[in-house]
């Protein structure tokens, strides 16, 4: 049995009066890889940025290697985070890669990398520039480390992003639809880096729409279907049998 | 010999103006500088407190703007040197902070009636400029585990600046004008009221209000180089 790195309890959350997460529960264990799909508007987004609460939930619980992150209710009746400091921590340790990149504009690719570490993280800048060169070797962006985001592709912009995440040493990587934004010629060489992070057991929640990909890294498979989970299991076991009629249709438009 | 009384007019000491003229640029300097450093603070209080999700603190900011920018600017700065000043004075004593009898300088309550005017401008051009940085930029920096107060000085902060920029150092060229405004409150020695006295004395009214045109038009192109060297500065990374 290996560590749960994260676990997630009973999410909750509406919008109105629209239920659009209905109590979903899952662990992922060091080196899982799992993957989130299903249509639009089913939550997956949703869920993702409730686990580091980017959305406050209305109820539920997230424990990041063990550690619950500690949450009361607030007046307008969601979940509301009771100690900002171990939020902090919790969210250091949590890596999202959102699907618009949001890499800050006003820094260069170096810079963007070394940010979180050198503020948050607080290493001494040496040791952040140098890790963050092995990490833009990883992705193949050492060339542009003087580069500015408007000066990249979408592509290209979603690597460093994901070496931003990477230089904060994350106990999992959160992947918010990161090829969606891309032009298909594009999506490849995303892909790829992720495939690469699959291959080295890092823990990874991916919400995404690329099935290829969901199948062929996944260690985990997650359907979610109005705001529950309509199907999980592995990801060849339920992409050939799928049992229920909602994923037979989903699968069968790609 | 015309050219030489002119040299003359504009000599150092008592027979000339030069120092007059000298002393009364670095007052509009000074007093410039000073309301547009205050101006700075009570728009971000006000661009704050309108952008906050607490009711009564959005009807204070907004009665604030509203009301300072529907009024002639001489009229505000009166309004405010004669009531907020003298409450002020009143306030602080009642407080216990000062001794009876306390009055303002009349140098800072010149200047915080103009700041007072300016910040009002001042909090539209910064709520704007926050306004149009993405929320995904403060997202990120959200994610990655950084404190409100890094979120605001390392992303918001610069990156609406870039936005502020031009609206700012219009403000700051209207605000060099409008220290002139002072000279109704008293006589603060700056550079217009130093052109009316040079000019009334010597019956050369071209000449000294040229001057003192001169002189103001030397600090709008000093700063116009300024405000361009910032734009630049900020405006780097993006296409």
């Amino acid at each position: 049995m290996t560590a749960t790195a994260l676990s997630v309890r009973n999410i909750r959350k509406s919008f109105g009066e629209d239920e659009v997460l209905k109590g979903i529960s899952f662990d992922a264990h060091s080196g899982d890889v799992i993957s989130i799909i299903g249509s639009s508007g089913s939550g997956k987004s949703t869920l993702l940025r409730c686990i580091n609460f980017l959305e406050r939930a209305d109820s539920g619980e997230v424990a990041v290697a063990g550690e619950i992150i500690k949450t009361h209710k607030a007046k307008d009746g969601q979940l509301s985070p009771s100690d900002k400091h171990q939020l902090k921590q919790m969210r250091a340790r949590l890596g999202m890669v959102f699907q618009n990149f949001n890499l800050w504009a006003h820094r260069t690719v170096l810079e963007n990398i070394i940010e979180g570490p050198v503020q948050v993280l607080k290493h001494p800048k040496k040791k952040a520039v140098a890790d963050a060169e092995i990490l833009m070797d990883k992705v193949g962006i050492s060339q542009k480390r003087n580069h500015y985001p408007s000066q990249l592709s979408g592509g290209q912009q979603q690597r460093v992003a994901i070496a931003r995440a990477l230089a904060m040493q994350p106990t999992v990587m959160l992947f918010d639809e990161p090829t969606s934004a891309l032009d298909p010629e594009l999506v490849n060489e995303v892909v790829q880096v992720i495939r690469q992070l699959a291959t080295e057991k890092r823990t990874m929640i991916m919400v995404t729409h690329e099935m290829a990909l969901a199948r062929e890294i996944s260690t985990h498979l997650i359907f979610l279907h109005n705001g529950r989970i309509e199907e999980q299991g592995p990801p060849q076991l339920i992409m050939e049998n799928p049992k229920s009629d909602r994923l037979r249709q989903f699968i069968g438009k790609f | 010999m015309v050219i030489h009384t002119y040299i003359e007019y504009m000599g150092w000491g008592a027979g000339g103006w030069g120092d007059e003229f000298f002393f009364g640029f670095l007052m509009t300097l000074k007093i410039s500088l000073s309301a547009y450093a205050l101006a700075v603070i009570f728009g971000f209080f006000a661009t704050t407190a309108k952008l906050s999700k607490n009711i009564f603190l959005r009807f204070m900011a907004v009665s604030y703007t509203t009301v300072v920018r529907a009024l002639p600017e001489i009229l505000m700065v009166l309004i405010v040197y004669f009531t907020v000043a003298g409450l002020a004075e009143t306030a602080l004593v009642k407080a216990g902070f000062v001794d009876k009898g306390f009055q303002f300088n009349p140098f800072w309550a010149a200047v915080f009636a103009l700041a007072f005017v300016a910040g009002a401008f001042m909090a539209e051009v910064l709520r704007a400029a926050r306004l149009a940085v993405p929320e995904g930029q403060i997202e990120s920096a959200t994610a990655i585990g950084m404190s409100s107060l890094q979120i605001f000085m390392r992303v918001i902060l610069p990156q609406m600046m870039r936005h502020a920029i031009p609206g700012m150092g219009n403000l700051w060229l209207s605000i060099t004008k409008d220290s002139a405004i002072v000279a109704v409150l008293g006589a603060f020695s700056e550079l217009l009221y130093t052109g009316y006295r040079a000019a009334a004395a010597t019956k050369e009214y071209v000449f000294f209000y040229g001057v003192t045109a001169v002189l103001f038009l030397l600090i709008t192109l000093i700063s116009i180089a300024v405000i361009q060297w910032m734009e630049r500065h900020l405006n780097r990374g993006y296409a």
